[in-house]
């Protein structure tokens, strides 16, 4: 599995995603620029220039037409994603740390920093699909997440019936997609531990978190059940799931500030598979020299993008033992 | 222990002594008061004349004065033989009840000085019954196997993890994950430790050391040491010592200990009945009381060192003397301490005679001790006999700025490393005064080693050794890299019959790291490591007993020296073999840095069967076995039929591989079985909301696009030759 260095950012990757036909593969950094790139060989398409402060999260529409961003310049932005046009900035008192679309497109969430007297809260847009077309200044539903509880993640659950959340308390919420309304609140990673990284499966039926309590955790979107649960010996900023395989993997590392006083083998900077069913630890991919902040898999299962500290992404297309690899449980049960 | 455990093991606790102990004292007062009985009985004219005299007894411990004292007199006109004194305060009327309680007057009268609190406590009426009642015997309960480990069917061996606040102990599985056979939270406050012979585990809390063991790892002892810091047991588990640096401040009540104890900070205890024996209260030592505290030496530990069959136990008193104890009484040989001069340290020989030897000078428990460069006399090592106190061998040795006194694990020979210096002091070296013990009249051989030897390791019950020596050390603070130490490995030249010959090199290996020595139990193999080091991390597998070609130079001795395995272990600061010799363990504890904590397992060759990360992971130790109880002659039975036996043991880790593999597939199939299923109605549950909806169902734009994205398959035909055949 020989990896696609993609060195197209001069700072920390924030996010990676690929579109829903996995052709596309959006990377955001700290260095405030916005790039693209062809998932199959890894050239650069284009970039998309505005931010002015890091950019934390990207997320291109469903039927890849806009691409909604967020960033430390308190913006979220939607940009027409053929020809790079900013068409909408909307204006925060904070920085927006996470941005999604629902399945449909027809709306966007974001979620806002606490700080300075603001608190944290997640906010949903109706989107125009057209792009030509007018759209809303003002959010269509706001949630104001207590002090000291900010929302760090959020997803919207299948058929946008819920908005998940992912608290700097460690905990997950579920919220009413329409009324946001708080349903329920489940204290899933320890306590005071950021949840770092939000992933839905691909049917948005269960997630899977990832926190500096060093595991990762899947859950059930309908009751916040956890299914099931990964424990490492790091710090985890990222977690993704994969498809094809009923494998996750997961990122992360010494922090960043520590870097400088540990050696690189202290630093474990590789990207873990687990078996999501198992809860067994798979393997490794080295090849960061800085903690992976973000890891992103294909739509198809194909390849998978790990963005780190260090400004690089690095694009690994699976290869044939990759996919021939079983259990003998699964092997069986697939002769059946 | 659970929190649960930890409170039910509350409510079973007897507080009622406690209760009676600190019971509100309703007559306020009276505590200046005590009671004095056994005294002359006197008539009314002789009155004052003892209460003069005893006075002057009582301002012994506090002050009183003639009108304090009431002495009551009879009808018969004569006293009673008892008195009421009262004291200024209270703590001197305690004080007189403990110095004065028992004081002989004369050699009819013994005074016997109570508290007046007491008197009201005890000898009031219904408070004690007045006949004597045969105290109930309890019955008999049958005790639960304190060796059942030993027992287990695939004999292995047990070690305790200490990781975060959990203390566990496991059964060893090799390559499998080891079987809890007990876990607790909060089990020890410091660390823990087995006793020799793998009996007990101890804990350390504050109030004092506690044993666990038998299968149910239930509490069997306590010793309550206040503050306690260090423990050590003697060979045989027979009595345990306990030390802490605070001393002890007795108050009335702690439990075990009594007035005696104030100011001890050494505690002797036997472990069968928990009883104290004695303590003894720190070493003065004049030179150490002058330095700030953090110049000060370590304190030497074990500072009660045993004989290997705990008849005897000594402790040195630097400069000056050897106290030898003898148990269990704890009394001093011969009621004094052996006066030597100057005397830095010494060490039991590891060998216990039999009784029939003892009977012998030659035979008796051997002692050897080192005096340094006093007074015109030459620095010089001695082996001293005990109980007879005769010294049996003196050695005199000059220019010595150290010495180390290394007993060969069956007491058969005694190495005595010198580090010596040269005579203008600049230089310093090493050598290596060897004592055959076993031989007449102990004959002795020297090594010099030009360089300081830093470590030394004799083969248990074997007669070869390792050591590791390094050129002149850097000057304090110079260099911060460790300097390159050499490892040197030793043999006796072969002989036809015992005894062993003279001691020769066979090999030395140069710009090593190593720091470290480490025998297997069993002999034959050894690892020499790099440990507590930030830049090397090596174990090295010597075997001494190698099968295999012989190099020429070294045929001449009782060695065929190989190395079998280099392994790394990165951040390694401890390094234990398991009892059998057959596996080895290198652990990496948060006590010494926070990287990579937790344990390695390697097999005697250096393969590594378990790696094991843990979190805050802090000691791991093997639970001693004790020693085989099988014959010489069933032992060599066993060895005869190695391979039998060795077959039978393969097969049933066949058996119990494929039992294992077993149930993790069984286990899998489960989960797997678990997720399809929630899946199927999690697939299902989601397809009726779209319904609802009105929405197509999920599958059906990816089944779309998967039409559009079917492969278009081009069939181009190509003729390259056409040829013509008959057939016949």
């Amino acid at each position: 599995m020989r990896p696609i260095l993609l060195q197209g950012h001069e700072r920390a990757l924030t996010q990676v995603k690929y579109n829903k036909d996995g052709d596309l593969l959006f990377s955001v950094s700290k260095d405030h620029v916005i790039c693209v790139w062809y998932s199959q060989n890894g050239e650069r398409l284009g970039t998309y220039n505005g931010h002015q402060g890091a950019v934390w999260t990207i997320d291109p529409n469903p039927s890849s037409t806009i691409l909604a961003s967020g960033g430390a310049d308190n913006t979220i932005r939607l940009w027409d994603m053929k020809t790079g046009k900013l068409f909408k900035t909307w204006d925060f008192p904070t920085a927006v740390k996470r941005v999604e679309f629902t399945e449909d497109g027809m709306f966007v969430l974001g979620t806002t920093e606490e700080r300075m007297g603001h608190l944290g809260t997640i906010v949903v847009f109706p989107v125009n699909p057209d792009i030509e077309g007018e759209q809303v200044n003002e959010p269509s539903l706001r949630i104001v997440c207590e002090t000291k509880k900010k929302a760090v993640v959020a997803a919207w659950s299948y058929l946008g019936k819920y908005i998940i959340a992912g608290h700097e308390d460690g905990s997950v919420s579920q919220y009413d997609g329409k009324t946001g309304e708080q349903l329920l609140n489940v204290p899933v990673h320890e306590r005071g531990m950021l949840i770092m990284d939000m992933q839905m499966s691909a049917d948005k039926t269960y997630f899977i978190t990832a926190s500096k309590d060093k595991s990762a955790k899947i859950i059930d979107v309908k009751t916040l059940n956890i299914l099931k649960k990964f424990e490492t010996d790091t710090p985890l900023n990222t977690a993704a799931i994969t498809a094809k395989k009923e494998f996750v993997i997961l990122g992360g590392g010494q922090e960043a500030m520590n870097v400088t006083t540990t050696s690189a083998r202290q630093g474990k900077f590789e990207a873990r598979f687990y078996h999501k069913i198992f809860e067994d630890e798979i393997g490794r991919v080295r090849g960061h020299f800085g903690p992976l902040n973000t890891i992103a898999v294909h739509p198809a299962g194909v390849s998978y993008a790990s963005g780190g500290e260090d400004g690089y992404v690095r694009l690994h297309h699976f290869d044939k033992g990759y996919f021939d690899f079983m259990y003998e449980v699964e092997r069986t049960r697939a002769q059946h | 222990m659970t929190a649960d455990e930890f409170y039910d093991d509350e409510e079973e606790i007897d507080f009622s002594d406690l209760r009676e102990q600190y019971e509100v004292k309703l007559e306020e007062g009276l505590d200046t008061f005590v009671v004095i009985d056994g005294l002359p009985k006197v008539p009314e004219d002789n009155k004052p004349k003892l209460v003069k005299f005893l006075v002057k007894k009582l301002q012994a411990v506090g002050s009183t004065k003639e009108d304090s004292v009431y002495m009551p007199m009879g009808e018969d006109g004569q006293s009673q033989g008892f008195a009421f004194v009262e004291y200024e305060t209270a703590t001197q009327a305690a004080q007189a009840v403990k110095k004065l309680n028992g004081l002989a007057l004369d050699k009819r009268h013994t005074l016997a000085v109570n508290k007046l609190t007491d008197i009201e406590r005890y000898g009031r009426e219904g408070r004690i019954d007045e006949k004597y009642v045969e105290p109930e015997q309890e019955p008999f309960v049958e005790q639960e196997h304190l060796r059942s480990w030993i027992g287990d069917v695939r004999a292995r061996d047990q070690f305790v993890l200490f990781r975060a606040d959990t203390v566990g102990v496991y059964f060893n599985n090799k390559k499998d994950s080891p079987e809890m056979t007990v876990e607790r939270q909060f089990w020890t406050e410091s660390f823990v430790r087995w006793s020799p012979l793998g009996t007990f585990l101890t804990s350390l809390h504050p109030q004092g050391v506690q044993l666990w063991g038998g299968s149910s790892w239930k509490r069997m002892a306590r010793f309550p040491h206040p503050a306690v810091y260090l423990v050590d047991f003697s060979p045989c588990e027979k009595y345990l010592v306990t030390w802490s640096n605070k001393p002890i401040v007795y108050q009335e009540g702690m439990p075990g200990l009594t007035p005696e104890e104030d100011g001890k900070t050494y505690i002797v205890w036997d472990v069968k009945t928990g009883k104290l024996l004695r303590s003894f209260p720190p070493i003065e030592n004049a030179q150490e009381a002058d330095k700030p505290p953090n110049m000060r030496k370590k304190i030497q530990w074990p500072l009660f060192k045993w004989t290997a069959d705990d008849k005897y136990c000594a402790r040195v008193t630097p400069g000056s003397s050897i106290s030898v104890y003898e148990t269990p009484s704890m009394v001093l040989l011969d009621k004094k301490s052996i006066k030597l001069e100057g005397v830095v340290d010494f060490e039991w020989s590891p060998y216990a005679p039999t009784e029939d030897e003892a009977k012998k000078v030659s035979g008796e428990q051997l002692l050897c001790y080192w005096t340094p460069e006093i007074n015109n006399q030459t620095a010089r090592v001695s082996l001293m006999a005990i109980p007879s106190k005769e010294i049996i061998r003196t050695r005199n040795l000059f220019s010595v700025s150290d010495c180390k006194l290394h007993w060969q694990s069956e007491g058969a020979y005694l190495c005595v490393k010198v580090d010596r210096h040269s005579k203008r002091g600049k230089s310093t070296f090493t050598s290596l005064e060897f004592f055959r013990i076993k031989e007449k009249n102990i004959p002795n051989e020297p090594i010099e080693i030009q360089d300081t030897v830093v470590n030394f390791a004799w083969e248990p019950k074997g007669d070869r050794f390792v050591l590791i020596t390094t050129g002149e050390l850097p000057p304090a603070g110079a260099a911060p890299a460790p300097p390159k130490t050499s490892v040197s490995f030793y043999a006796p030249e072969k002989t036809k019959s015992p005894p062993a010959g003279p001691f020769r090199l066979i090999r030395t290996i140069d710009k090593r790291n190593s720091n470290a020595i480490f025998w297997s139990p069993k002999g034959r193999f050894c690892i020499v490591a790099t440990i507590n080091s930030q830049s090397s991390h090596e174990l090295e597998f010597w075997d001494f007993d190698f099968d295999g070609e012989k190099k020429e130079s070294e045929k001449d001795l009782a060695a065929n020296l190989q190395l079998i395995g280099t392994v790394e272990h990165y951040g390694v600061t401890d390094l234990e073999w398991d009892p059998s010799g057959r596996y080895v363990v290198s652990s990496s504890s948060m006590w010494k840095h926070t990287m990579e904590n937790g344990y390695h397992m390697w097999d005697f060759k250096g393969n590594s069967l378990r790696e094991d990360h843990i979190e805050r992971f802090k000691q791991f130790a093997w639970r001693p076995r004790p020693p085989t109880m099988l014959s010489k002659e069933q032992q060599k039975q066993v060895r005869k039929n190695l391979r039998e036996y060795s077959r039978q043991f393969d097969e049933d880790d066949l058996i119990l591989e494929s039992e294992a593999s077993a149930t993790i597939i069984e286990a899998r199939r489960r989960l797997l079985e678990e997720w399809r299923a929630w899946r199927g109605k999690m697939e299902r549950e989601l397809e009726e909301e779209r319904e609802d909806l009105g929405l197509p169902p999920a599958g059906a734009d990816e089944e779309k696009e998967m039409e559009g994205a079917t492969v278009i398959e081009e069939i181009v035909e190509e003729v390259i030759e056409e040829k013509e055949e008959e057939i016949a």
